[in-house]
């Protein structure tokens, strides 16, 4: 196992060798670039976790402005994607860095990446605030909470692998199938209403969806 | 003992992607807070919004914002959550999980029921949202609900006792959605008295004789 402090300085590989061939078939080239990414991944996903970590054992300031860096940005976005106008995103945002410093002690590496907590973390508070209604979510401390059979010691690694997966299986998706879950996950739309947007039957939609969700799991080695 | 009848993989993936309803996010949840396997595809469809989010693009944020979050950072923080003991615990015979525990104002018997019909009894959760009306059934065990049919989607989940219908046994944890068009008719099992978490999307159609007398009843 790296110490903490060494896996934080994991180059990123030199942009040059980030571009992906000009030849070979349309699906060859998407093969690579899904690798190339994935790669990426791997190492920003392990950091961007680790930092998570340093907040909620030391509460690390310094961890919490990288990760600041990283995330505040993307969660704007995914905010002004679900119709926040500027003005609101930019102050969601802050509230939801605030919430991720405040909940980092119930985030676990063994179960989800850092970018999966934090969107998370931003869906929770956008429902909240946009929506203006109430998340229910399951609470492992509740004493009626089933829990899992048994987690193997090696969780947190499986977490970062599956991770790397459900990135190469999103970038092998055929477009109509990433399309539907672009828009489930990133506008506050039940299926039927993307049904109306795409102009297409929801039996289509709801399809696509479960194509999608068969292909993850094939790429998670789920299925035969 | 785990659940056997899960919701849709379509449910669990709008649940992950929070464009759920709120009433229909009660059950999903609740469901969840008992079965691991459903936990799982959640979790993964977590991990698919995850990538999303980490790939999806950026915007700019306003020049002082991480200074404004960093000044922030040693305000108190938010109360403890309470604690789940607070409520009525020593009248409750069932037990409820958290997630929809949080909306009822206190244990199930003390909970306002209404008569709907011989044996069978329903009270309203109340919600703030949009969407579908959630509530939860009581059925005396053998009972016989009367057969009725739907105008919308219905989705039930056993949290106590059990039922059957043409479409199987159904025990704590279970879900069973019935889509639109469905005729059906529950007989809760005997023994224990059944209690179930209850999703309806427009008006239950009772098509039986004894539930025509009914129907003014039905109307939840
Ligand atoms: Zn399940």
């Amino acid at each position: 196992m790296f110490g903490v402090h060494e896996r934080f300085d994991v180059p990123r590989p030199p942009a040059v060798l980030m571009k992906g061939s000009t030849a070979g078939s349309r699906r060859g080239r998407r093969a690579v670039i899904a690798k190339k990414s994935g790669a990426a991944a791997t190492s920003d996903t392990v950091v961007m976790t680790e930092l998570l970590v340093l907040i909620a054992q030391h509460r690390d300031k310094d961890a919490f402005s990288r990760l600041f860096a990283h995330y505040a940005p993307r969660i704007k976005s995914y905010l002004m994607r679900q119709g926040a106008n500027q003005a609101s995103a930019e102050e969601l945002s802050q509230e939801a860095m605030v919430s991720v410093w405040r909940k980092a002690d119930r985030f676990d590496p063994t179960k989800a990446s850092a970018g999966t907590w934090i969107f998370t973390v931003a869906r929770n508070l956008r429902i909240d605030a946009l929506r203006k209604e109430r998340r229910p979510n399951f609470d492992p401390e509740d004493p009626a909470f089933v829990p899992e059979a048994e987690t193997s010691p090696d969780r947190a690694v499986e977490v970062g692998e599956t991770q790397v997966k459900i990135k190469a299986a999103i970038a092998e998706l055929p477009e109509e199938q990433a399309e539907v879950i672009r828009l489930s996950f990133y506008q506050d739309k039940p299926h039927g209403e993307i049904a109306e947007e795409l102009d297409l039957p929801l039996g289509t939609v709801k399809s696509r969806l479960r194509l999608a969700m068969r292909r993850l799991r094939l790429a998670l080695g789920e299925e035969q | 003992m785990n659940a056997s009848h899960h919701p849709s993989d379509d449910l669990l993936w709008s649940y992950a992607a929070g464009s759920l309803d709120e009433p229909s996010s009660i059950l999903i949840a609740t469901h969840l807070s008992l079965c691991p396997a459903c936990r799982a595809v959640v979790a993964k469809a977590e991990g698919m919004g995850g990538e999303l989010f980490e790939n999806s693009g950026t915007a700019d944020i306003d020049a002082g914002s991480l200074d404004a979050v960093l000044a922030r950072l040693d305000e108190t923080e938010e109360a403890p959550r309470i604690a789940l003991e607070t409520v009525g615990e020593e009248a409750e015979s069932v037990s409820v999980p958290r997630p929809l525990k949080d909306y009822l104002p206190g244990s199930i018997p003390s909970l306002s029921w209404r008569w709907l019909g011989p044996g069978v009894h329903y009270t309203a959760i109340k919600t703030e949202a949009r969407g579908p009306k959630v509530g939860l059934l009581r059925i005396a065990p053998g009972t016989k609900v009367p057969m009725h049919g739907h105008s919308g989607n219905e989705m039930t989940m056993v949290l106590a006792g059990g039922y059957t219908d043409a479409t199987g046994n159904y025990q704590r944890g279970d879900v069973e959605a019935a889509d639109d068009g469905l005729v059906h008719q529950p007989v809760a099992d005997a023994g224990e008295e059944c209690l179930c978490l209850v999703v309806t999307e427009g008006e239950l159609q009772p098509t039986g004789m004894i539930a025509k007398v009914l129907q003014p009843f039905f109307r939840f």
